[in-house]
C-alpha cells in the first residue's frame, strides 16, 4: 500500500499527482472465500478489516450492491460518543470511541476523528436526574464525563441560549472525548486497509439469494454469479430484514427514514456536538463549516432514503430556541437515511438460526459512532464463535426478555 | 471600469428611482429592481468575492440561482445574513452588503497564498487532507483542524436573536405550476382555462423567464416578452389562478406535497407555502453550462446567456470588449446582443468544425469573426480578465497549431444548456441520458412521482422537459397543462398552441473539457466547481484512485457540494468523470438531487412558532394565581408547574420542607389540573381497558376508583393512574402529566390498528376539568362546609368517587391519595377551577392550609414508598421489580406485556427490585442516579443496584431514598455502598420502601 503522509503529497504534487495508486482494489469475485461480508458500509468494511487484522482471515469477500459506504456510513450526522448507560452498550460504544481515538494512524488514511466534545443539555429536572445517573455509570465504566452547569455550557457553546424562555438549559453531560470524524473517510480508510490486507471489496455487487442446505449456509447467489463460504456475515442496515427473509428467517426489526439536514457553510461558531433531547434536536459544525443538524424519524416505516419536511421543521423550530442564530442560516440539503431499529433500540450482533450465517444490525439511530468496535467484535465472534462484547446483543435476549434499553438515556434520536 | 451601465433599456429597472446602498462600507449607487450582482457590474465593480479553498478572486458568473461566486453577507446586526447570492438579492435604500471569506479585505486577501502554494505545486489536491495531517496525533485537535476550521466556512456566523418574521400558509391547488417562464404561462394558462384551481410560482420578480432576455422570439406575432406579459396579466385576472413572484418551488416531497419560498415585497421577511396539489408542472427551464478551460474562474468569464440577461433586464454591460466561446448556436445570441449594445465583439470562438445555421450567419453578417474548429485554451488576468488565449482544436480535443492572444474584459461562455431536473428528482423522478443534446432529461416512463393514490400527479414541460426550442417547448407545456386539468376531470380545451418564429438551431457538439497546452493538469486549473475550487485535474485523480462512482467522486473532490449544489458544476464533473474512466455518462450516473432547489432559510422552517408561540406553555385554570404567589416553576411536559411557593427569604429546600410538613399536619391543596384525563367508552370499554392494564378494570363498578398500571409490549412499566368508573359506567383514566398525549396516542394505535373491531371512543377531557388535591388531616373538616355532599368515611370511603356541587360549582370527587393523607381529589370544569381554588383557600385558611407544588409531591409519595414514572421507571422496569405485583391481574388471559413478562430474564430472581435506603449518616442525602456496587474497592465493581428517587424528608427528619437493588427485598437490613466522584463512598441501609404510615391509617379515617 502507498503510505499516505505530508511528504507523500508534496511528493506526488511535483508529479502532479499522476503517481498514486487506486485507493482499494476492484477485483473480480472468486468461487469461494473464508467469510463472505454483504455489505460494504463502514460495519462491514471495518468487520472484513478486523477478521484479516486481527484474526489472519484474509480470504474475505465484502459484496456491496451499490458504491461502498453509500448507506447509512455516508449519510448520518457523524457524532461519536460511548456515554451510554446500559453496561453493554457503555462496552461497545467506548470499545468503539477508544478505537476512533488513533485509527487515522491505523488506517494511514486520516479520518478526522475530532474529540470535540459532546454535550448533552439538560432542560427538564427529570433530564437533570436522568444524566447525574447516566454520569454515575459512565464513571463506574471507566468512561470519561461529567456533570457541567450552566456557566460551563455557555462556555464550552456560547451560541447557546441559555436562559430559555421556554425550557432553560439547567446543565449538561459533557464527555470531553466524544466528537465527529468524516463519515466517508471510516468507510474508504478501513476499504483501503482491508483491500492491503488482501480482502476483496466488491462493489455493484448485489445479493440475489442465500444458499442454506441442511440448516447451514453454503455461499450467495450475486448479480455477478455465485460464490461459495461455509461463513457469511450479514451487515447491511436497513435492508437486514430483507436479507434475512432470502436466508429464511425473520428479525425483530422495522426500517424507517431518519431526517438530518445541513446548512450553508459560516466561519466558526460551534466547537463541539450538543444534543438537546427535551427539544428532540442535535447539532454540530463540520470542518467545513457546515452546521449539521439531526433529528427524529418519520412516524412510519419506509425505506425512501428521502428527506420528509414535517421532522426538519419540528427539529429546526426546536434549536432555534436553544440556538437563535441558527435562524438567519439557510438549509443546504436535507436527506434521509434508513435505519433499521429493534425493539430495545439497542443493536444485533448474533449467530442466526442459519449456521454460518451472522448478523450485525439493527443500530438504528447511532451506528456511526460504533463502527470500530462493531467491526472488532464482529469478526471476534466470526472467528471464535463469540465475543464478550458482542454477546449481549445476541438474538436471543429478544426471546428471554433480557432488553438493553437506552430510552432512558437518549430520548432523542441521535 | 469596464462593466458599466447602457444610457437606454433595462426591462426590470426603474430609472426614475435610484437606489443607495454599501458594499464593503463603500456607498454605490443603482437603480430600482436591480440586484446587487447588476448594480455592482453597473458601478465597475467585476471582483465579488473569494473562492472557498483557493481564495481565488472570483466576479459573477451568472444571473440566476445557479450563481457560485457571488455571495455575499446582506444586512447588519442581527438582521446580517450570510451566503446571499448577489443575483437574487434586490437592492434597496440603505441595505449594506459585504464580500466574504477574505482577509483584511476582498482586493487582498491573504488566504491567496493558497493558490499562490498551489501554482508552484498542486499539493492541494482533491481529498489531500485525507493524506495529510496524520502525525503527531495530538495535532490533528489542536493545530491542523483549528486552521482547517478557521480557513473554512463562507460568510460569518449570524449573532442574536432573529428580529423577523416568517410565515406559513397553507394552500390547496388542483394545478401547481413552478415557474412562470414560457413553459410555465402556457401550462397555467392551459389548466387554468380548463377550470383547474391553479398556483403558479416563479423565482423572478416577473414572469417571462428567458424571453425577457431574448430579443428574436415571437410568439403569436408578438415579441416574446409581450406575449408573456400578456399571458401573466391574464392568469392574474383569474380567480382560479394564484401567481406569486419572488417565490421558489423550493422542495417536492410525496403525494403532491410541494414547498413553495416566497419573499415577498411587504409582510412578514419570507412566507413558506406548504401546498398540497393535486396535479404538479414542473416548468423550471434549464440551466446553461460553463466551460472548463484553464482559468475559467477569472472575473470577466461569465455564462454567455447571463452577460445577455445583464444587457436586456438590467442595461448592464459586464464589460467592452467580449469574446464568445462557445459549443452551440444560442450563444451566438450573446455575440449579436453585445454587438447591438455598443460594446466590441472581438470574436465568437466555436468548437464544431462549422456553424452555419441562422445565428452565426446573422452574427457574421454583423460583421463579427466567428471562429469555428477553436477553442479558449486559456484565459489571463489577475484579478480581471485581460485576454484570452484560442488555437485550434485537434481531434483528440486537446489545442493544436500557433497560440493566438486576443485581448477582452468578459468572455461569455456556453457549453449548452442543462433541463433543471432538481424538483423533478427530489420525490422520485427518473432521468435519462439524451446523446443527441448532451443532457439528462426526465424519463417518467422510468419513475415519476406519485399521489396517494399512486398515479402520477407530476409533469415536467418546456426547456425543463428537454425541449429547448421554443415552439415545441410551448407546444409541450400547453399539453402538460391539459393533461394535468384533464386527469383531474376538467374538460381541458385541446388549446391551439400560438405560433411561435426563432431562429433555427443547428446541433450542438458536446465539450466538456478543454484541455490547455502542454501537460494540461500541471499548473493550471480548469474549475468544474467554483465555489468549492474543484478542478478537471481533481476529478480525474479521484478516478485514477478509484473513486468510480459519482458519489465517490463528488464526496472525495466535494463536487457539487457547495452552497450551489452543483448546478453549474454537476454535468460537466460527471463527463469528466465519465472520460477518466473511459465510460459512457449514463453508465456513470448522476447524483441525486435533494431539496431544497436553493438553499432555504431555516427561520422561514421555523416559521412563526418561535419564541413564545415555541411549544406554547399550557395553563390551567390557576396558572395566574401560582405566578402571583411566589411559583418557582418547573416545566413538565408542555406544562409549568409549581415547583415549590416560595415565600419572601426562603430557600427553596426550605420552601419544600414547608409545604410537605402543611400536608402532613394541617392541609395542603395541589393543582393537579395537569394530570391526563382520558374519557373511554362505549360497550367494549371494559374489555379494551383490561387489554391494556394489568390489573382488571372491567370489574370496577361505578363509582368507584382502581390504581392501574399500562406496560409496552416488552412488559415494561410505561404509565401508571388512577382508573375512575363514573356512575354512569364511563371509564376515566387518570395518567402522569407528561403521558396523557402518549397514552392517549397508544390507546388509539391499538384501537386503529390492532383491535379495530373494539367499540371504544377515547376522548382526551384533560383540559376539559380542572382538578384540585386537596391532602392532610384537615382536608375533611376544610372542604365539608362547602358541600352538602356527605364526606364521611362511611358515605364516601377510599377509592369512591360523588358527583355535586362544592361551593356551588358542579363537582366530582375522588378519594384518592398520592401522599397517604387523608386526600380528595376535586375535579370542576376548567372555568370554574381558578372559583374552586380560591373558595378551599379561603375556606381552609383558618385550618393552616398551604398549597404545594411538585417537590412537595415527590417528597410525600417517596414517604410512603409510591412510585413515580420516569424516577422509578425507566423503560426497563416492570411493575414485578417494584413489588406491584398485587396491580397485574393473574386471571386476565392476555393484557399488552403479559406474555413478555413471562419471558425468562423478567422473572429472573436476580432482577433489581425496589427498596428503601436510609443513609448511615441521617442528614446527607444520596445523589440522584448513584449506583451500588458490591466492592466499592473492585477494580471493575460490580454494579448491584441504584437510586431512583432521594430526598431529605422532613417529616422523618432524615435522608430516604428509593432504590433498586439486586434481590432487593431479600437483603433488609444490609448495609451496600454508593461509590461517588472523587473516591467519596457512601453507605446506606436497606429497608422497606414504605417509611412512613406502613399501616395506611393516616387514609384511612
Amino acid at each position: 500500500m502507498q503510505r499516505y503522509s505530508a511528504f507523500a503529497v508534496a511528493r506526488e504534487a511535483l508529479g502532479y499527482h499522476q503517481g498514486w495508486e487506486r485507493a482499494w482494489g476492484a477485483p473480480e469475485p472468486r468461487a469461494e472465500y473464508d467469510v463472505i461480508v454483504i455489505g460494504a458500509g463502514g460495519h462491514g468494511l471495518a468487520t472484513a478489516y478486523y477478521l484479516a487484522k486481527n484474526h489472519g482471515i484474509t480470504n474475505v469477500a465484502v459484496l456491496e450492491k451499490g458504491w461502498l459506504g453509500g448507506g447509512n456510513t455516508g449519510r448520518n450526522t457523524t457524532i461519536i460518543r460511548s456515554n451510554y448507560l446500559q453496561e453493554p452498550s457503555a462496552a461497545i460504544y467506548e470499545l468503539s470511541r477508544g478505537l476512533y481515538e488513533d485509527l487515522s494512524q491505523k488506517l494511514n488514511f486520516n479520518i478526522m476523528f475530532s474529540p470535540r466534545g459532546v454535550l448533552m443539555l439538560c432542560q427538564t429536572e427529570h433530564e437533570l436526574r436522568a444524566l447525574r445517573r447516566t454520569a454515575h455509570a459512565n464513571r463506574l465504566a471507566g468512561i470519561e464525563t461529567e456533570m457541567v452547569d450552566v456557566a460551563r455550557v455557555k462556555k464550552l457553546c456560547p451560541i447557546i441560549e441559555t436562559s430559555g424562555p421556554r425550557f432553560p438549559v439547567l446543565g449538561g453531560l459533557w464527555q470531553p472525548r466524544g466528537g465527529t470524524a468524516r463519515h466517508d473517510a471510516v468507510a474508504w480508510g478501513y476499504a483501503r486497509a482491508a483491500s492491503d490486507l488482501g480482502v476483496h471489496v466488491i462493489q455493484r455487487c448485489e445479493v440475489t439469494g442465500i444458499d442454506v442446505s441442511g440448516g447451514r449456509v453454503t455461499g450467495v447467489q450475486t448479480s455477478k454469479g455465485p460464490i461459495r463460504a461455509r461463513k457469511v456475515a450479514m451487515v447491511v442496515a436497513g435492508h437486514s430484514g430483507v436479507l434475512a427473509e432470502m436466508a429464511g428467517f425473520r428479525l425483530p426489526v422495522e426500517s424507517v427514514a431518519l431526517q438530518a439536514l445541513v446548512s450553508e457553510p459560516i466561519k466558526p461558531c460551534m466547537d463541539i456536538v450538543v444534543m438537546a433531547n427535551t427539544v428532540h434536536g442535535y447539532m454540530s459544525q463540520s470542518d467545513k463549516g457546515e452546521m449539521v443538524i439531526g433529528g427524529g424519524a418519520d412516524g412510519f416505516n419506509n425505506y425512501t432514503q428521502r428527506g420528509s419536511f414535517h421532522h426538519i421543521e419540528e427539529t429546526v423550530r426546536a434549536l432555534k430556541e436553544t440556538f437563535p442564530m441558527i435562524s438567519r442560516l439557510k438549509m443546504l440539503r436535507q436527506w434521509g437515511g434508513i435505519v433499521d431499529m429493534t425493539g430495545d433500540r439497542s443493536p444485533i450482533i448474533s449467530k442466526t438460526p442459519v449456521e454460518g450465517i451472522f448478523i450485525n444490525c439493527g443500530w438504528g439511530t447511532g451506528g456511526f459512532k460504533a463502527i470500530p468496535g462493531s467491526g472488532w467484535a464482529t469478526a471476534a465472534m466470526i472467528a471464535n464463535g463469540g465475543d464478550r462484547v458482542a454477546d449481549p446483543f445476541s438474538l436471543d435476549r429478544f426471546r428471554e426478555g433480557r432488553m438493553i434499553d437506552e430510552s432512558v438515556a437518549a430520548a432523542v434520536a441521535h | 471600469m469596464t462593466a458599466h451601465r447602457l444610457p437606454s433599456g433595462g426591462l426590470l429597472i426603474d430609472r426614475a428611482r435610484p437606489v443607495e446602498f454599501r458594499f464593503n462600507g463603500k456607498p454605490v449607487k443603482g437603480f430600482a429592481g436591480d440586484t446587487l450582482a447588476a448594480a455592482l457590474l453597473a458601478s465597475g465593480r467585476t471582483l465579488m468575492g473569494r473562492s472557498f479553498k483557493y481564495h481565488r478572486p472570483r466576479g459573477v458568473v451568472a444571473a440566476g440561482v445557479e450563481e457560485p461566486n457571488a455571495l455575499m453577507c446582506v444586512g447588519e446586526g442581527p438582521r446580517a445574513t450570510p451566503n446571499q447570492r448577489a443575483t437574487m438579492v434586490e437592492i434597496a435604500p440603505g441595505m449594506s452588503a459585504r464580500s466574504q471569506n477574505h482577509w483584511p479585505s476582498l482586493e487582498w486577501d491573504v488566504g491567496a497564498v493558497n493558490a499562490a502554494i498551489a501554482s508552484v505545486a498542486p499539493v492541494f489536491s482533491a481529498g489531500f487532507y485525507y493524506k495529510t495531517f496524520l502525525f503527531p496525533r495530538i495535532a490533528w485537535k489542536h493545530l491542523y483542524e483549528p486552521v482547517i476550521r478557521q480557513s473554512a466556512g463562507l460568510g460569518p456566523a449570524p449573532e442574536g436573536v432573529d428580529p423577523d418574521e416568517y410565515e406559513h400558509l397553507h394552500a390547496f391547488a388542483d394545478v401547481l405550476v413552478i415557474g412562470a417562464g414560457m413553459a410555465g404561462l402556457a401550462a397555467a394558462r392551459a389548466a387554468a382555462e380548463a377550470g383547474a384551481r391553479v398556483i403558479v410560482a416563479e423565482q423572478g420578480p416577473r414572469a417571462g423567464g428567458r424571453l425577457l432576455s431574448e430579443s428574436d422570439i415571437e410568439i403569436g406575432g408578438m415579441p416574446g416578452a409581450d406575449w408573456a406579459a400578456g399571458e401573466a396579466a391574464a392568469l392574474a385576472a383569474m380567480p382560479n389562478v394564484t401567481l406569486l413572484t419572488r417565490c421558489q418551488g423550493a422542495g417536492l416531497y410525496d403525494h403532491g406535497y410541494a414547498l413553495l419560498d416566497e419573499e415577498p415585497k411587504e409582510g412578514p421577511s419570507r412566507r413558506l407555502w406548504r401546498v398540497r396539489a393535486k396535479r404538479i408542472v414542473i416548468a423550471t427551464g434549464a440551466i446553461e453550462r460553463p466551460l472548463a478551460f484553464a482559468n475559467n474562474d477569472l472575473p470577466g468569464v461569465m455564462l454567455a446567456g447571463a452577460v445577455r440577461d445583464y444587457l436586456a433586464l438590467w442595461a448592464v454591460a459586464p464589460g467592452r470588449e467580449i469574446v464568445v466561446f462557445a459549443n452551440n448556436d444560442d450563444a451566438y445570441r450573446t455575440a449579436l446582443a453585445a454587438h447591438l449594445a455598443g460594446l466590441t465583439v472581438k470574436a465568437v470562438i466555436d468548437c464544431r468544425a462549422e456553424a452555419a445555421g441562422a445565428l452565426p450567419e446573422a452574427a457574421r453578417a454583423a460583421g463579427i469573426a466567428v471562429r469555428t474548429g477553436m477553442i479558449v485554451a486559456k484565459a489571463k488576468g489577475g484579478k480581471a480578465l485581460k485576454s484570452v488565449l484560442v488555437a485550434k482544436r485537434a481531434a483528440d480535443g486537446r489545442v493544436a497549431g500557433a497560440l493566438e492572444e486576443i485581448g477582452c474584459d468578459v468572455l461569455a461562455m456556453s457549453g449548452g444548456w442543462s433541463p433543471a431536473v432538481h424538483l423533478f428528482s427530489h420525490c422520485g423522478g427518473k432521468l435519462r441520458w439524451d446523446e443527441a443534446q448532451a443532457m439528462f432529461r426526465p424519463a417518467p416512463e422510468r419513475g415519476a412521482p406519485t399521489g396517494a393514490d399512486g398515479e402520477v400527479n407530476t409533469f415536467v414541460a418546456g426547456a425543463a422537459n428537454g425541449l429547448l426550442s421554443t415552439a415545441e417547448g410551448l407546444a409541450d407545456a400547453l399539453a402538460a397543462g391539459a393533461r394535468a386539468a384533464s386527469d383531474l376531470g376538467f374538460s381541458a380545451v385541446a388549446a391551439e398552441a400560438p405560433s411561435a418564429t426563432e431562429p433555427g438551431m443547428t446541433p450542438l457538439q458536446p465539450l466538456w473539457f478543454t484541455p490547455s497546452v502542454g501537460k494540461y493538469a500541471h499548473g493550471t486549473k480548469h474549475f468544474l466547481d467554483f465555489q468549492n475550487d474543484v478542478t478537471a485535474a481533481d476529478v480525474e485523480l479521484a478516478a485514477r484512485e478509484g473513486y468510480e462512482s459519482i458519489e465517490h467522486a463528488k464526496r472525495y473532490t466535494t463536487l457539487g457540494m457547495a452552497t450551489d449544489q452543483g448546478k453549474l458544476s454537476n454535468i460537466n464533473g460527471l463527463a469528466t468523470l465519465a472520460n477518466a474512466l473511459a465510460a459512457p455518462i449514463p453508465e456513470v450516473g448522476t447524483t441525486t438531487f435533494r431539496p431544497p432547489w436553493t438553499p432555504l432559510s431555516l427561520g422561514s422552517i421555523a416559521g412563526r412558532d418561535a419564541g413564545t408561540l415555541f411549544k406554547p406553555v399550557r395553563r390551567t385554570p390557576m396558572h395566574d394565581w401560582h405566578e402571583a404567589n411566589g411559583a418557582d416553576w418547573e416545566p413538565v411536559g408542555e406544562w409549568r408547574r409549581p415547583f415549590t411557593y416560595r415565600r419572601a427569604g426562603e430557600s427553596r429546600e426550605a420552601s419544600v420542607a414547608r409545604e410537605v410538613r402543611a400536608v402532613r399536619e394541617a392541609a395542603g391543596m395541589l393543582d393537579a389540573s395537569t394530570l391526563g384525563k382520558l374519557l373511554v367508552t362505549g360497550p367494549d370499554a371494559g374489555r379494551f381497558l383490561d387489554l391494556l392494564y394489568t390489573n382488571m378494570m372491567s370489574t370496577l363498578k361505578p363509582g368507584a376508583c382502581r390504581y392501574g398500571l399500562m406496560c409496552n409490549e416488552n412488559g415494561f412499566l410505561f404509565d401508571d393512574g388512577v382508573v375512575a368508573r363514573l356512575p354512569n359506567g364511563d371509564f376515566l383514566c387518570h395518567t402522569t402529566t407528561g403521558g396523557a398525549e402518549r397514552v392517549h396516542g397508544w390507546m388509539e394505535e391499538w384501537l386503529q390498528t390492532e383491535w379495530p373491531e373494539l367499540k371504544v371512543h377515547v376522548a382526551n377531557l384533560t383540559e376539559q376539568f380542572t382538578q384540585i388535591a386537596v391532602a392532610g388531616p384537615k382536608a375533611r373538616e376544610i372542604l365539608q362546609p362547602l358541600t352538602g355532599m356527605d364526606l364521611s368515611a362511611s358515605a364516601l370511603p377510599f377509592m369512591g368517587i360523588a358527583e355535586g356541587e362544592m361551593a356551588g360549582i358542579p363537582v366530582r370527587l375522588f378519594r384518592i391519595s398520592f401522599s397517604g393523607e387523608l386526600s380528595y381529589e376535586i375535579a370542576a370544569p376548567a372555568h370554574r377551577g381558578r372559583a374552586l381554588w380560591d373558595a378551599i383557600r379561603e375556606a381552609g385558611a383558618g385550618q393552616g392550609i398551604q398549597p404545594y407544588g411538585t417537590e412537595a409531591l415527590h417528597v410525600l409519595r417517596a414517604e410512603k414508598g409510591f412510585i413515580m414514572i420516569g424516577d422509578e421507571t425507566d423503560g426497563t422496569v416492570t411493575p414485578q421489580d417494584l413489588g406491584l405485583s398485587w396491580a397485574v391481574s393473574k386471571k386476565k388471559a392476555d393484557f399488552i406485556g403479559k406474555r413478555a413478562q413471562e419471558r425468562p430474564f423478567l422473572s429472573h430472581p436476580e432482577r433489581e427490585r425496589l427498596v428503601g435506603l436510609e443513609t448511615l449518616e441521617p442528614g446527607k442525602r444520596l445523589p440522584d442516579g448513584a449506583y451500588a456496587v458490591a466492592d466499592p474497592a473492585a477494580k471493575t465493581p460490580e454494579v448491584i443496584g441504584r437510586v431512583t428517587s432521594s430526598y431529605l424528608s422532613p417529616t422523618l427528619g432524615r435522608a430516604i431514598a428509593l432504590g433498586l437493588v439486586k434481590r432487593g427485598p431479600e437483603r433488609m437490613g444490609e448495609v451496600i455502598s454508593f461509590p461517588l466522584e472523587k473516591g467519596e463512598v457512601m453507605q446506606a441501609r436497606i429497608v422497606d420502601p414504605v417509611f412512613y404510615d406502613k399501616e395506611g391509617a393516616r387514609q384511612n379515617v
